[in-house]
């Protein structure tokens, strides 16, 4: 493990390079370019805001500026998270020509795929604290909980990602399962809703571990509420158990990559 | 510094194991596969296994240069593969001693929607080369290409020669330990494969270890003291470069000489005055002696020789019949030998001389066989395929 950190601390430039190939080959050809780091969260708050408007109509309540700072710092980070899942899920097919060719860390493609969605959502975290300074929405201690929440969010996704990213290169059928997975996980996540309108079933929502990260965000950010600290902990010991358990894996099966793409 | 006891690079019985066809590539393949070993049947695939590398032994002190040698699917890329760490062995063991720079493709890495540029620090990032060391290296590594003015163009525009020129430049750069070059020198046009051989050469000569697979023989003895040659995954010689080299050649000539053709050459031998010899100086004497064996009666035919350069160009063809021999008459198990007497007026480079029997009367060939590949060097740098011994005087 140490040694491992060593290693990859050698390579750090490559790590970041990687990661710079990543950026700015998304952006270099697209007319939008960076924007598109703000276009995608934002569509997604849109899509929030349409659902909080028709509870509150079936409700018969008002759309209040709350709920919309509400659903934002929910919907930034779910994008990173879908983001950065699909993209370290196809980071090592879509370099097979240096997988198959050149010896280096190969973690370095899911490591560089989460952190060039990383930086998008740094960008889209800039942008959103503007928006919610522009609704009114008042500082607290709690912002303290945003960046240990945000940590958590950062280790489940590398987790999860290193262990697609091999899954998939030795069976194609995991890119398909994790894109309908992503695309239904929103139902089972709470980033259009709390999970605290649920009652009684809450607890089902926050077994998974992205929930207590978007509820704690929201709770923190948006309300000036503590977080549900004991599914925080809950949140960050599966993250780093999956951390763990995906790099372990990982190594395992690198010295196989190259024959079995 | 170099001795014996300093070794780089080690195989200790090294053999590497691959799938024929499909592995299963999709959850579909995999349940059945699955189910049928649950229910206690043998799984089908040993039979599509094969063997890329067997029992390969070798160690190789600091600061040689050994090239490796053998048909296409002999196994040298493997080796290569696994030295550099991108494969296991599936048994044996090996160790490298330093910091490892393979050249298994040029290039590979680069993006073709990133410059030139952008390319030269990502590849030497992917080569191990930190960003510092990079932007010190940077204009020597442009200058090396030749790309100066298309170096803010994105690799996408470049020609694959270009392509191949930034690729081995960056490489050529990172001033590993051992060296692993293969096939490069196949791209890019004859001064930028010359260049190659001198960065090269200046590797070597700094300390490093390098190994050099090629099918242009002539580059591997003249950069490599030390040869292995391969066969279906075995090693079958190791030691100085021109005898291995030979062996290789001889091998090449059996092969020809398989199969139940009614009339084979039995000996094929390319001689110098002292015996036998691939390497020629230009304009020496070399002397061709060929035997011919008949398994079945075959009447009135003729011996063709024939030289080719390494384009496969004909440059030369002399035949028994229109130098004046008789055509020969042979039954099963008779013989005959030629020899014939050359003056190697050739350029530099390698060539290959081939053999044909033809009956010139009904023009019908009776196979041809694929000879040996020799080398020809001169002191002087002449191009082409001939030597003209050319004499400059200022006027």
């Amino acid at each position: 493990m140490i040694a491992w950190l060593q290693d990859l601390y050698r390579r750090r430039d490559l790590l970041y390079m990687i990661t710079w190939r990543e950026i700015v080959i998304r952006y270099k050809q697209s007319v939008m370019g960076f924007l598109w780091a703000i276009l995608m969260p934002l569509l997604i708050v849109g899509a929030g805001i349409v659902v909080r408007a028709a509870f509150a109509y079936v409700a018969g309540t008002k759309l209040v500026t709350s709920d919309l700072a509400d659903v934002s710092v929910r919907a930034v980070p779910w994008a990173f998270f879908v983001a950065a899942t699909r993209f370290a899920t196809n980071s090592l097919i879509g370099n097979v020509n240096l997988v198959q060719k050149i010896y280096m860390p190969r973690e370095i493609f899911p490591l560089a795929a989460v952190a060039s969605n990383f930086v998008d959502f740094l960008v889209a975290s800039v942008a959103l604290a503007v928006f919610l300074i522009l609704v009114g929405t008042h500082p607290s201690g709690y912002l303290l909980w945003v960046p240990v929440l945000v940590l958590i969010l950062l280790t489940f996704t590398i987790g999860l990602g290193t262990l697609l990213a091999a899954a998939s290169l030795f069976f194609r059928d995991v890119k398909y399962l994790v894109e309908v997975f992503l695309t239904f996980a929103i139902f089972i996540t709470p980033v259009f809703f709390s999970v605290n309108i649920f009652a009684r079933f809450r607890t089902f929502l926050l077994l998974n571990p992205v929930s207590p990260v978007l509820e704690g965000l929201a709770q923190t950010i948006a309300h000036q509420q503590p977080p549900p600290e004991i599914w925080v902990g809950y949140s960050a010991a599966v993250s780093v158990a999956l951390l763990v358990i995906g790099l372990a894996v990982f190594k395992r099966l690198e010295p196989y990559f190259a024959e079995n793409v | 510094m170099a001795g014996d006891s300093q070794i780089t690079l080690a195989m200790r019985s090294v053999s590497k194991r691959f799938k024929k066809g499909e592995l299963h590539d999709s959850l579909r393949d995999l349940i059945p596969a699955l189910t049928r070993r649950l229910l206690g049947r043998a799984p089908k695939e040993d039979r599509r296994e094969f063997w890329a590398l067997k029992d390969v032994s070798f160690e190789i002190p600091r600061g040689q240069a050994v090239g490796i040698v053998g048909d296409n699917g002999a196994g040298k890329s493997t080796i290569l593969k696994i030295l550099s760490g991108i494969m296991k062995p599936t048994s044996g063991e090996m160790a490298v001693h330093g910091r490892l720079s393979a050249l298994i493709e040029v290039g590979a890495g680069f993006h073709p929607d990133l410059t030139g540029r952008e390319n030269v620090y990502l590849n030497g990032a992917i080569l191990g080369m930190n960003r510092a060391e990079v932007r010190r290296k940077f204009d020597e590594i442009v200058e090396f290409s030749g790309l100066a003015e298309f170096i803010d163009t994105p690799v996408k525009r470049y020609s694959s020669g270009m392509f191949a020129r930034l690729g081995f430049a960056v490489a050529a750069h990172v001033d590993p330990d051992v060296l692993i070059v293969d096939e490069v020198l196949s791209v890019g046009d004859y001064l930028f494969q010359r260049k190659c051989m001198e960065r090269m050469a200046v590797v070597l000569k700094g300390g490093a270890t390098v190994i050099f697979v090629s099918h242009n023989l002539r580059a591997v003895t003249d950069l490599c003291s030390r040869a292995l040659l391969l066969s279906h995954g075995h090693l079958l010689a190791d030691g100085p470069s021109t005898e291995v080299l030979q062996k290789y050649m001889q091998a090449g000539m059996e092969a020809g000489t398989n199969g139940n053709r009614p009339v084979y050459l039995s000996r094929f031998a390319l001689k110098d005055r002292s015996g036998d010899q691939v390497r020629f100086e230009s304009g020496a004497p070399a002397r061709i002696e060929v035997e011919i064996s008949a398994r079945q009666r075959v009447e009135r035919l003729s011996l063709v020789l024939m030289i080719y350069d390494d384009n496969q160009y004909q440059l030369f063809s002399a035949s028994t019949e229109r130098m004046g021999a008789p055509p020969f008459t042979l039954d099963p198990g008779q013989k005959i030998s030629y020899a014939f007497d050359l003056q190697m007026h050739l350029a530099p480079g390698t060539y290959r001389v081939a053999a044909a029997l033809y009956r010139y009367d009904v023009q019908r060939e009776y196979g041809t066989f694929q000879g040996t590949s020799f080398f020809v060097h001169s002191k002087d740098d002449i191009r082409g395929a001939v030597n003209l011994y050319p004499k400059l005087t200022t006027l």
